[in-house]
């Protein structure tokens, strides 16, 4: 059986499909056929809003990976951090179609145009939280959102990012929430492939010769003012890692939990490195609001523009 | 106990081939998860291999397609996100099937532990050419961390040389890992183990 197109962009768009997924690319949704309907007891809205938060922290990650493209010192390298954006960017994509499929289920009215915050007929979820959202709904940590410095810099938010990440979605993978708990065994899976490569690239840096300690000294301590707020619990996440007994599983992972494993393995990488552990204060928020709070550094809003220039140029475009 | 029959739409799903590894079934990669057959309605479910993975549109296109072609109008494509995909998934004449193609086949997949995730550190060492360090575990433990080799046992699928390094550990799929043969000197992918 062959399609006939009336010209060569009708064959490469998806023209029969009633949605535009992923923004134009005919993509599907990534959560089709997954019962997403919401585990009893559990907030719709507190669980939309911890998946925006899991999921921006991978978005934003992502979009600074894949700044990186084409600007990497070594082809392997390229290949390395496109791949590591593209899991990050897949995690994305899963945890923000989650956090619509919560929202709508929040409101009860499963996949059907609902709260006001809801997308327009026609766009997916995703779509709508990554490309039409303004700066002060992103929930991901700042850590994600710097301005990318050099590759000692790179490699040191790769590693403090990563190792944090692949403790809370270990953690994450004991969720209530079945969706969650596969989507957190799935990124364990890839983030551990994230941290190996940020620590040997770490311990090569730091172990290497004097330019490239020293480089890798200053990344260090360029992320370092952002890795206290990596553990500090937003209100939803306390509401939603409150178990019923102590101890017993819940929706969310507190983050505060995940300090130990994160300084143990830290140490470790500092230690092979012969790297120091910066000594520098956090950067504080605006009256102590974070990015879990939607505040953000001023790198922020230059991202975004970037980000989201095409979507919002083009909202019904389809290529 | 009788063996299931396999339906007709099954055996359909099952020719259908991964889009980025031609030489593999989607069986063969362990993507396909079940094939249902009710009244001519047919579900079928894939699993994503990495949840970046750009190719599942064109399984799910493909299985389509191919289901419709065999005659099957109402075709249904499910994601399965649990259990996760696992490299032990694929199967014997999958990676019979990879090898041929010089792209050497994962071993066994790590097991997941309890507690913290272990750390690999070490790599881009040669790996020994005895065949007994083969799945041997020779990790230092300290503490939460394991610092391991990996890539140990390795084989080239040109030469058949155990001598072979990591380049990178990931390359032209997120999939793959890229290594060297220090024998034949050749360049192969490996298909790394999750």
């Amino acid at each position: 059986m062959t399609a006939v197109f009336d010209n060569a962009y009708e064959a490469i768009i998806d023209a029969d499909s009633d949605a535009r997924w992923a923004f134009g690319t005919g993509f599907e949704n990534p959560l089709a056929g997954v019962d997403t309907s919401l585990p009893p007891d559990v907030d719709g809205a507190d669980l939309a809003a911890y998946c925006l938060m899991l999921g921006d922290d991978a978005l934003i990650m992502s979009h600074r990976l894949q700044q990186w493209c084409t600007r990497l010192p070594e082809l392997e390298e390229e290949v390395a951090v496109a791949n590591i954006g593209l899991d990050l960017l897949g995690q994305a994509r899963l945890l923000l179609s989650r956090a619509g499929a919560a929202r709508a289920g929040a409101d009860g009215i499963d996949g059907g145009r609902v709260a006001e915050d809801a997308p327009p007929d026609g766009r997916a979820w995703e779509d709508h939280y990554a490309f039409f959202r303004d700066e002060h709904e992103y929930r991901n940590v700042r850590l994600a959102e710097l301005e990318n410095g050099d590759f000692g810099e790179l490699t040191a938010r790769l590693l403090v990012f990563s190792t944090w990440r692949l403790a809370l979605l270990n953690r994450l993978t004991e969720s209530t929430d079945p969706v969650l708990s596969a989507i957190a065994a799935k990124g364990v899976k890839e983030v551990t492939y994230h941290r190996d490569y940020a620590a040997q690239w770490t311990v090569r840096l730091g172990d290497g010769t004097d330019e490239s300690h020293q480089r890798m000294q200053a990344g260090l301590d360029a992320v370092w003012p952002y890795v206290d707020e990596l553990f500090v619990a937003h209100p939803v996440e306390e509401r939603l890692a409150a178990g019923g007994a102590p101890d017993s599983a819940a929706v969310a992972v507190d983050p505060s939990t995940l300090r130990t494993e994160f300084d143990d393995v830290l140490v470790h990488v500092l230690k092979a490195s012969t790297l120091r552990r910066p000594d520098l204060a956090a950067t504080p928020g605006i009256a102590g609001r974070t990015g879990r709070d939607g505040v953000h550094t001023e790198a922020m809003g230059f991202l975004l523009a970037e980000m989201q220039s095409v979507a919002r140029a083009h909202p019904e475009g389809v290529w | 106990m009788p063996v299931p029959t396999m339906t007709r739409a099954r055996a359909v799903a099952e020719t259908v081939t991964d889009p980025e590894l031609p030489m593999l079934t989607l069986a063969d990669l362990g993507v396909l998860r079940d094939v249902e057959e009710r009244d001519g309605r047919v579900v079928v479910s894939i699993t994503p291999t990495y949840t970046g993975c750009p190719a599942m549109d064109t399984m799910r296109d493909d299985l389509v397609h191919a289901l419709n072609r065999a005659g099957y109008d109402d075709v249904e494509v499910r994601v399965a996100l649990h259990p996760p995909w696992s490299t032990d998934w694929i199967s014997d004449d999958g990676r019979r099937k990879l090898a041929e193609h010089g792209i050497a086949p994962p071993g066994a997949a790590p097991r997941r532990p309890t507690g913290p995730i272990p750390l690999t550190l070490a790599t881009r060492r040669p790996v020994h050419a005895h065949a007994e360090s083969v799945g041997r575990d020779n990790a230092e433990v300290t503490g939460a961390i394991r610092v391991s080799e990996v890539g140990v046992g390795v084989t080239c699928p040109w030469c058949g040389s155990a001598e072979t390094e990591e380049v990178s550990r990931f390359s032209a799929t997120a999939c793959k890992a890229l290594r060297r043969c220090r024998s034949c000197q050749e360049p192969f992918e490996h298909v790394k183990e999750i």
